[in-house]
């Protein structure tokens, strides 16, 4: 009982894909634009969210950027060029990954420059030998003669 | 020669990199706390005003088409009749336009008959309007939200963009040193 019950709970489970908020009257006959369209509005920040995709947004204007995107696909753009009609609009930030330009590069590179530093100053601390103590001066030399003498007796 | 002085100086650095750090990454958060994250910076400052030619949202008034804008230093004001931040900044568009600023608005994705009423109970201030059914040359202005309000220059080009609703502060602090400065006549 209880396994058929977790076999149907698994199966339903398994039914359940990630919540679009793409309409069904927004989505393409061609289902190769339409996978397309899907790749794209994955990238693409909706401004009034600010943290969704443009396809798992329900805002008004995500619904108008994606029907937009279609637009610019079935018109014969190429998928860069439709990032770069909406970039011209809405900047760098309406694409959610970042590029790669001066102002990410500290974004891009920064952390793998804070584990180099990490790692060089891990490995020149190893590295580091300690230093040969330095030879003793002449007073010194008298004095621990001194020092040797007195223990003797 | 006391031993510590062979690495002293790399010692002290080790002590002192911290606290730089620490006030740097302060220095950071510091500016970060007066900064609006949710307010985006336009991509569209200093490009020309996008290409549109938008019908009147009334038949007896005249459209707002791209060949409209530019000759002296103006607003466009993105509004419409179901948006309240809207109606909060109506009245300081009014006063604004009495004060002689060119203002011109759009209507995003307004009923003309909604539009009209709207304009009808608070007043008009705009020279002209252009109705943006489809919202389509907000796209093109970059807007992501109504209110939003653009200065343009002579030449017909976005120096400026405001997003939210106009206060009589931000008129005073934000718009008109800037009208001032493209030379509001």
């Amino acid at each position: 009982m209880i396994a058929r019950l977790l076999a149907t709970l698994v199966l339903l489970l398994a039914c359940v894909g990630p919540a679009l908020a793409v309409n069904p009257d927004e989505r393409l006959a061609d289902p190769v634009l339409e996978a397309r369209a899907r790749t794209l509005g994955k990238t693409l920040r909706c401004l009034v969210c600010q943290n969704q995709s443009i396809d798992d947004s329900n805002a008004d204007l995500a619904h108008d950027l994606r029907v937009l995107v279609r637009e610019r696909l079935v018109a014969g753009d190429t998928d860069a060029q439709v990032l770069a009609y909406l970039q011209a609009r809405y900047g760098n930030y309406v694409l959610l990954k970042p590029p790669v330009d001066p102002a990410t590069w500290v974004l891009w590179f920064g952390p793998p420059a804070v584990l180099l530093i990490g790692v060089g100053v891990l490995v020149l601390r190893r590295r580091a030998v300690p230093a040969a103590p330095a030879p003793l001066t002449p007073e010194e030399r008298a004095r621990l003669d001194l020092l040797m003498a007195g223990t003797d007796e | 020669m006391p031993p510590e002085s062979n690495s002293g100086l790399g010692r002290r650095l080790l002590f002192v990199l911290p606290i730089v750090a620490f006030i740097a990454l302060a220095g950071v958060f510091a500016l970060g706390l007066g900064h609006d994250p949710t307010a985006l910076k336009s991509a569209m400052i200093d490009k020309p005003a996008p290409d549109f030619a938008l019908a009147p949202v009334a038949a007896d008034r005249p459209g707002l088409a791209r060949a409209d804008l530019g000759g002296k230093p103006m607003l466009v004001n993105f509004f419409a009749s179901w948006c309240a931040p809207c109606r909060a900044e109506h009245a300081t568009l009014a006063g604004l336009a009495a004060s002689g600023v060119p203002l011109y608005g759009i209507a995003y994705k307004d009923k003309p008959e909604a539009a009209q009423r709207f304009l009808g109970d608070l007043g008009d201030p705009y020279q002209r309007i252009g109705l943006d059914l489809d919202g389509r040359t907000a796209i093109d202005f970059g807007v992501y939200g109504v209110p939003e309000t653009y200065i343009l220059d002579r030449d017909g080009r976005i120096r400026y963009r405001y997003a939210g609703a106009l206060t009589d502060q931000v008129l005073k602090t934000e718009i008109l040193p800037r009208l001032d400065a493209l030379g509001r006549p």
